[in-house]
């Protein structure tokens, strides 16, 4: 018996005492807020630390950090960025809210392992957090850990931040295990009545796809994490081979340096779409809300996120052009990381072809949406020339490629994180973001990454090396780095502090706002047809929901509304965006 | 499992499209729970995967030869040397207990709570004897000297990749061993029957409220077993056969 049936005759069970509910729930729409209040706390302290090198770069000598710190604040901004921010909020966060909503199933199908995943998941950001106050302070790798110097003396952090670095991934892993498998089974096996896979909204064929992703790449990184963890406390020779540091003999001999970064990167590059493809879903659902129109090509968009994910199995050594690998690899990498680009690109078409000719309101999840769309873009045109070999080897390890991947898997999902939380916090309160502080917000933001990240390209190209923690008396960097280098910081600086207006929306709303009623934004997908706002434990009152066309039936003539909601039986309009009619 | 009115073969592609796509759920007349196994075991595969990729990859880069497996997994019974005949012995252990498991499993399906139960359990003790010997084993290589970080005998990658995946394999047997105890004992207590069930039906979200898929925890618990083997059969032979 299909799920949709149990869970009709299934007798709700509502927690009732303050701990069930709030702290120790099972309730998927708690659990994404947990993670997501986690997130951006612990985004907040990476947001910081980049501050902090932002400084050193620009103005050396004001702030008292030496090489070592710096080290350290780099290494945790991009760990947490990438993995307890990025990773944890659109899974976590987006995944865990949205999905049960979107398709239609009362919770998760396995709530408890749900509720688990978060648990485990604070767990390995507090083991993170605490390696800034164990001596020696965090490691200071960078945040791709290489080895050997990432174990080796003379590194920051080799005596115990290191080890919290890899404990805390390894628990990571086991709590996004536990939250993905939940995510793809409930899409896969709990959807409501009518709700095939081709009328599900794109942000849950984006999170899907992620998922999957997620449950096949982050093995590679619990076995590295495992090997290195092995190298450093018991002394096996995984990752080391035989050297000299600091003017002694190691004791490790004849292992595979290169093996970690083969293992790290066919971890790390499905990671960027892992992060990457849930944002590709929710714009194209932003978008199509906000333009008034059907989203342009759905099954290719579908497609198209299905393709990415099995792409980005095979691009991973394009991260290792210069790791000395057998240059008839790079060949190979080089040609399928441009095949990537194919749907990629198709996306983007999709999304400029919707937009064409639609109903365009400039409101605050829109404009970051079309902000997401130009980031991406850009971020995506330099991806052309790293990831070809000739053009990738000059500009490696040059702040051409921070620019790159700041601009592609930085900047870009975190204005879709913003754009998102505008666009559902109205379902997830009742109440509406404050209009005028949300689009100071934007402009802002928005301005400021790109006097951040354009500069940098420039940067790249003068050769200016990523990761040095001092540039002074360098001959071969021009005055105009140096002058740039303070403008960067400024810019950042401002831009830093002005998430404060963000924040301080958040919480103002949350009391102060204006009512939102059920669909502020008159969508049509699912998620904004439960019984409350916002929606009550078990999401739908005693039936599940049924549903008869697809999410994105906008500007239709003859009609009041102007759209019509997933669960519409109104026969008299033409389904327009129903792809599989025949199939139910 | 298919009912047997699906059609035949040959209009399989057709009929797989339009199960995928279909409302409700992909895979019809399939639990979620089964399916979740199912999908934690693909990505359990890229973890050992993974483990036996570095292994190989370590077992080329390191510069000192390799131990011969042969000789470092022999024991001298009565006299003869015999090489690998452990791990034979555990090998063939291990693929008995899929067999009593897969009994198990078609017991459960007939609702023969106790032979289900008692199949699980005789499952579990082959599984824990195979860890004991394990255990026997680990015991044996370490009086020899192999270390994770160095033996007499070669590359110190060998007792490296030997410890970390035996004992990764080992967890997942021991783990299994715990969960088929605690399945076999609901199953004989008859926590799966229907009329306990409908009682449990609100605060129990792990049981299927189905009559016919009462049992299939069987089923699921049987999946993770054979895995754990086929796991094993791999491991042994890159790594004790090579």
């Amino acid at each position: 018996m299909a799920y949709a049936e149990d869970a009709e005759r299934q007798v709700l069970h509502e927690p009732k005492s303050y701990w069930t509910k709030y702290v120790w729930s099972q309730d998927h729409k708690v659990i994404a807020i947990q993670y997501s209040l986690t997130a951006i706390t612990v985004g907040l302290i990476a947001l910081v630390l980049s501050g902090l090198m932002r400084m050193q770069l620009g103005f050396p000598g004001v702030l008292d950090i030496n090489a070592s710190e710096y080290y350290q604040y780099m290494t945790m901004h991009g760990m947490i960025m990438v993995i307890y921010l990025l990773t944890a909020l659109f899974l976590g966060g987006f995944g865990n809210y949205l999905i049960p909503l979107m398709v239609g199933a009362r919770d998760m199908v396995f709530p408890y392992v749900n509720m688990l995943s978060y648990w485990v998941y604070l767990l390995s950001v507090l083991i993170l957090i605490s390696s800034f106050f164990v001596p020696g302070g965090p490691t200071g790798a960078g945040w791709t850990l290489y080895p050997p110097q990432a174990i080796s003396e003379g590194t920051p952090g080799t005596e115990w931040g290191i080890i919290l670095m890899l404990v805390s991934l390894i628990f990571f892993i086991v709590a996004a295990t536990m939250g993905g498998l939940n995510y793809v089974t409930t899409v896969l096996q709990a959807r409501t009545h009518g709700m095939t896979l081709m009328r599900m909204p794109l942000s849950v064929w984006g999170i899907f796809t992620a998922t999957i992703l997620a449950l096949l790449a982050f093995p590679a990184l619990f076995v590295s994490g495992v090997m290195m963890l092995l190298d450093k406390t018991i002394g096996t020779s995984f990752f080391m081979p035989e050297m000299m540091s600091l003017g002694t003999q190691m004791s490790h001999s004849g292992g595979s340096p290169v093996l970690f970064q083969h293992l790290f990167w066919f971890f790390g590059h499905p990671e960027v779409y892992i992060v990457a493809l849930p944002a590709f879903g929710i714009i194209s659902d932003i978008i199509s809300v906000h333009a008034r129109k059907i989203i342009f090509g759905y099954k290719m968009m579908v497609w198209a996120i299905v393709a990415i994910g099995g792409l980005s199995f095979i691009v991973w050594a394009h991260h290792m052009y210069v790791s000395g690998m057998n240059p008839y690899f790079g060949f190979f990498f080089a040609t399928t990381t441009l095949i990537i680009a194919v749907p990629t690109a198709l996306k983007v078409y999709n999304w400029i072809l919707t937009l064409w000719q639609g109903d365009i309101h400039f409101t605050v999840p829109m404009l970051f949406a079309l902000a997401f769309i130009l980031t991406f873009l850009v971020g995506g045109l330099t991806g052309l020339f790293l990831g070809n070999v000739v053009v990738d080897i000059p500009l490696s390890d040059t702040y051409f490629v921070v620019a790159h991947f700041h601009m592609v898997m930085g900047v870009a999902p975190i204005l879709v994180i913003f754009g998102a939380i505008y666009h559902w916090y109205p379902k997830i309160t009742g109440r509406m973001l404050n209009d005028t502080i949300g689009k100071l917000h934007f402009w802002i933001t928005f301005l400021g990454t790109y006097l951040i990240y354009f500069p940098m390209h420039y940067l790249g190209i003068q050769g200016m090396p990523r990761r040095y923690f001092s540039f002074e008396g360098l001959e071969f960097i021009s005055q105009s780095a140096y002058i740039l280098n303070q403008f960067i910081t400024v810019v950042a600086i401002i831009v830093g502090i002005s998430q404060v207006l963000f924040i301080y929306n958040l919480i103002h709303s949350f009391t102060k706002g204006k009512p939102s009623g059920n669909n502020p934004w008159k969508a049509a997908s699912l998620e904004w047809c439960t019984p409350d706002t916002p929606p009550h434990h078990g999401n739908w009152g005693p039936k599940l929901p049924v549903v008869y066309r697809g999410a994105y039936d906008y500007s239709i003539p003859g009609l009041t509304d102007d759209f019509v909601s997933q669960t519409s039986t109104n026969a008299s309009v033409g389904i327009v965006s129903d792809i599989e009619g025949e199939g139910s | 499992m298919y009912s047997a009115t699906e059609p035949s073969t040959n209009k399989s592609t057709r009929h797989l499209v339009s199960d995928w796509s279909s409302d409700k759920d992909a895979f019809k007349n399939i639990s979620w729970g089964k399916a979740m196994m199912w999908i934690f075991l693909l990505s359990d595969t890229f973890i050992f995967g993974s483990f036996l990729t570095g292994y190989m990859t370590v077992r080329m880069s390191t510069t000192t030869p390799w131990p011969n497996p042969s000789e470092v997994f022999a024991l001298t019974i009565a006299g003869h040397h015999i090489p690998l005949v452990l791990i034979a012995i555990m090998t063939f252990i291990l693929i008995t207990s899929s067999g009593t498991m897969a009994m198990a499993v078609n017991f459960g399906y007939r609702a023969d709570k106790k032979k289900a139960a008692s199949l699980m359990i005789v499952t579990a003790l082959l599984g824990a004897s195979f860890v004991g010997m394990q255990a026997f084993e680990w015991t044996k290589l370490i009086e020899e000297g192999v270390r994770p970080w160095g033996n007499p005998m070669g590359a110190p990658q060998f007792g490296a990749c030997f410890f970390m995946i035996t004992g990764f394999h080992g967890l997942h047997v021991s783990v299994g061993v715990i969960y088929l105890l605690i399945v076999a004992s609901k199953v004989w207590r008859g926590h799966y029957d229907i009329t306990k069930l409908s009682q449990n039906m609100t605060n129990d979200n792990q049981e299927n409220t189905n009559s016919a898929k009462n049992y299939q925890i069987v089923e699921i618990t049987g999946l993770y077993w054979h895995f754990v083997d086929l796991v094993w059969v791999f491991i042994f032979a890159f790594f004790y056969l090579w």
